[in-house]
C-alpha cells in the first residue's frame, strides 16, 4: 500500500473497530425515527400520489444518515488526533496535501455510505423499496458525502476542543439537516420557508436523492445536481487550502 | 553535504503573555551545520528555542526567514525526501489508542510508503525490549514501554538523521541504558544522531559536539571535549548550615546548603578555606572535583544573561535550593513542559 492507501485504510479501521457505536448506533436512530414517524403520520401525510408517507421518508433518513455520519467521521479522527497529540505521528511524514485530504474524506464517504446502507437494509423490512434511478441516487450519495467528509475536514481542522466541534454540529449540520426536507415535502410550506429551505445545499442533496428512488422531486435533479456539485467543490477547494497552510495544524 | 543545515532562521511566535498583537522571537537568526555521522547535543534551559529548531526542521513548524535542510532537502520546498531522511522522536507521549504496537509501527511504515517491513519492526522491537509488548495496545503500556515505541515509530522508515527531543526526560534507568546503547548503536552505522537533552551527564557522555542555546541564540558551539577544557579548572565544593558572607558568596556557586569555588591551584583552595574559617563558618564534606558539562554550561549560561529573559533567572548562581541538582549534577531543572510551543 502507498502512503494515502495506509492513511485511508486506517481511518476506515479506525471507525470500523468501533463499528457499534458508529454504524449501528446511526442506524438503529434513523430506524428510530422510521418507526415513530410512519406509525404517527402514515395516515395523516400524503406527499406524492402512489407513493406512502413511510417509503418517502426511508430515502430522507438514510441520506441524512448518511450526511451527518460523513462529516461526524473526518472531524472527530481529526479532533481526536489533535487533542491527543498523535497528528504529530502524521505530519512527520512525506504524505502530501492531497494525500490527506483523500483518506479522510475517503474514509468519510465510506462511513457514511455503509450506515445509510444499514438503514436501507433494515428499512426494507418495514416497507417496499423502490430504486427508479440508481445512477442517481449513487451520484448524490457519493457527492453529498464528499461534501460532508470535507466539511468535517475543516470543522476538525478548526476546533480546538471536543466542544467547539459539538457546537458546529449542533447549531449548524443538525439543523441545516433536519430543515432540509427528510420529513416532508418543501411544497407543504409557507411560501416564506419555501424559499428558506431552497438556500438550504441540503435540500437539494436530499431532493436529488429521493428523485433517484422514485422519478418525483420538488426540483429537477439536474438543479439540485448542480447545487450540489458546486457546493462539494467550492468546501474542498477550502479543505484543500487549509490543509496545504497547515491551518491549526503546523504552527 | 551537511547531515542537518540550519541557516539564519529565525521564528516569532504570538507573546502568550504581552498585548495583543505582539510576539516573542523564539529564535534569532541560529545558524547551525550537523555533518554526517554525528553525535550532535543541543542543549539550553526551558524556552531557550529546542523543540523550536526540532519542530521547524520536523515540518511542524514554519521559520519566519532563513533555511534548513536535511541533507541538501530543503524542509519546505522539497518537505517529502526531508522528511523521508529524518526520524523524529517527540518530546511528548503521543499515541494512538486505537492500536497496538505492532499496528502503529506497521501503520507508521505504510505512511512513508513502504510495504512488509515485518523484518525491521521485530529487529526494532527487540533491540528497544518491547518484543513481548507487540500485541499489546498503546493504552495498556506504561510510560517507559510508550517512549520506546515513539523511538520505533521514529525508526521504522530507516532514516539516515535521527533526532530525539528529550527522550530520557522521566524515564527509568533501565530504558536509559537501553536506548543509549541502541542510538550508539546506530551512530556508529553511520546514522546521525541530534540530541536535547536536560541531563548534561548524558550529553558528556555521548555527543562528539555541542551547540547550548539560550533565548533563542547560539551561546556556545564546540567539540564536546574541547567545552570541557575551557571550564576553567577544578571546583572546590563543601557544605555549610549558615549563610556565606556577601563578598564570599558572589565569587561561588551555592545550591542551598552546598557551595562551589572554582579553584586553579591548591593556594586558592586555601584561601577560600580559610575564608570561611574566618567568617565563623564550618566546612563540612569537603572535596575537589573535575569541572564538568554542568560547570561549562552554567558558565555559558551566565556569561550571556546580559539579557534580562525569565529563563537566566533559574540557572544564575543565586538558584533556591532544589532548583539546582547537587554536585555533579544528573540534571540541570527539571524537564517541565513549559518549552516554547512545539
Amino acid at each position: 500500500m502507498s502512503g494515502w492507501q495506509t492513511l485511508l485504510y486506517k481511518e476506515i479501521l479506525r471507525f470500523w473497530k468501533v463499528a457499534f457505536q458508529t454504524v449501528a448506533g446511526p442506524v438503529l436512530t434513523a430506524m428510530l425515527y422510521l418507526l415513530i414517524f410512519g406509525q404517527a403520520l402514515e395516515s395523516h401525510v400524503k406527499v406524492y400520489d402512489r407513493i406512502s408517507y413511510t417509503a418517502f421518508l426511508v430515502p430522507g433518513l438514510a441520506m441524512m444518515s448518511l450526511l451527518q455520519n460523513a462529516f461526524a467521521n473526518s472531524s472527530s479522527s481529526l479532533i481526536m488526533s489533535k487533542v491527543m497529540g498523535n497528528l504529530v505521528f502524521l505530519l512527520l511524514t512525506p504524505l502530501s496535501t492531497i494525500n490527506w485530504f483523500v483518506a479522510y474524506v475517503g474514509a468519510a464517504v465510506i462511513r457514511g455510505l455503509v450506515v445509510s446502507l444499514g438503514v436501507f437494509a433494515v428499512s426494507a423490512l418495514f416497507t417496499e423499496l423502490s430504486f427508479v434511478a440508481p445512477l442517481w441516487i449513487i451520484a448524490f450519495a457519493v457527492m453529498g458525502a464528499t461534501l460532508m467528509g470535507a466539511l468535517g475536514l475543516i470543522a476538525g481542522l478548526w476546533a480546538e476542543k471536543f466542544d467547539q466541534l459539538a457546537a458546529f454540529q449542533n447549531f449548524v449540520v443538525m439543523p441545516m439537516t433536519f430543515l432540509s426536507g427528510v420529513f416532508y415535502s418543501i411544497h407543504s410550506l409557507p411560501p416564506f420557508w419555501q424559499t428558506v429551505s431552497h438556500l438550504n445545499p441540503f435540500f437539494y442533496m436530499i431532493d436529488g436523492f429521493r428523485y433517484g428512488f422514485f422519478g418525483v422531486s420538488d426540483v429537477s435533479p439536474w438543479l439540485s445536481l448542480a447545487v450540489v456539485a458546486t457546493a462539494m467543490i467550492l468546501v474542498s477547494t477550502i479543505a484543500l487550502a487549509l490543509l496545504r497552510a497547515g491551518y491549526k495544524i503546523r504552527g | 553535504m551537511s547531515a542537518i543545515s540550519f541557516q539564519s532562521v529565525s521564528k516569532t511566535y504570538p507573546s502568550p503573555r504581552g498585548p495583543k498583537g505582539s510576539t516573542f522571537l523564539a529564535l534569532d537568526r541560529v545558524s547551525l551545520e550537523i555533518e554526517e555521522g554525528e553525535f550532535f547535543g543541543l542543549l539550553g534551559p526551558n524556552g531557550a528555542g529546542k523543540t523550536t529548531m526540532i519542530s521547524i526542521l520536523a515540518g511542524l513548524t514554519r521559520a519566519n526567514s532563513g533555511q534548513v535542510s536535511v541533507l541538501g532537502h530543503d524542509v519546505q520546498v522539497d518537505f517529502a525526501q526531508a522528511r523521508r531522511c529524518l526520524g523524529v522522536v517527540p518530546q511528548e507521549l503521543v499515541f494512538d489508542p486505537f492500536f497496538n504496537v505492532r499496528e502503529a509501527l506497521r501503520f507508521q511504515s505504510g505512511y512513508f510508503g513502504i510495504k512488509h517491513n515485518d523484518a525491521w519492526i521485530d529487529e526494532l522491537l527487540s533491540s528497544l525490549g518491547l518484543a513481548d509488548k507487540a500485541d499489546a495496545n498503546m493504552r495498556a503500556l506504561s510510560g517507559g514501554m510508550k517512549r520506546r515505541v515513539l523511538v520505533a515509530q521514529a525508526l521504522v522508515h530507516k532514516p539516515p538523521v535521527i533526532v530525539l527531543d528529550e527522550p530520557t526526560a522521566g524515564v527509568d534507568v533501565e530504558l536509559r541504558q537501553t536506548l543509549w546503547q541502541f542510538i550508539a548503536k546506530l551512530n556508529k552505522q553511520g546514522h546521525t544522531v541530534l540530541l536535547t537533552t536536560h541531563y548534561l551527564e548524558e550529553a558528556e557522555a555521548l555527543c562528539g559536539r555541542i551547540a547550548m542555546l539560550k533565548s533563542g541564540r547560539v551561546v556556545a558551539l564546540d567539540s564536546t571535549s574541547a567545552l570541557l577544557k575551557s571550564a576553567s579548572s577544578n571546583l572546590l565544593r563543601f557544605k555549610i548550615d549558615s549563610e556565606l558572607p556577601k563578598a564570599l558568596a558572589d565569587k561561588a556557586r551555592v545550591t542551598g546548603r552546598i557551595v562551589q569555588f572554582p579553584a586553579h591551584d591548591a593556594l586558592e583552595v586555601e584561601q577560600y578555606l580559610t575564608a570561611v574559617r574566618e567568617a565563623g563558618l564550618v566546612a563540612r564534606d569537603v572535596e575537589i572535583r573535575k569541572a564538568d558539562l554542568e560547570d561549562v554550561f552554567l558558565g555559558v549560561m551566565n556569561k550571556n544573561s546580559g539579557s534580562a529573559d525569565m529563563e537566566a533567572g533559574q540557572f544564575s548562581d543565586r538558584s533556591p535550593p532544589g532548583k539546582l541538582a547537587p554536585s555533579g549534577g544528573s540534571a540541570v531543572g527539571e524537564a517541565t513542559s513549559g518549552e516554547a510551543i512545539s
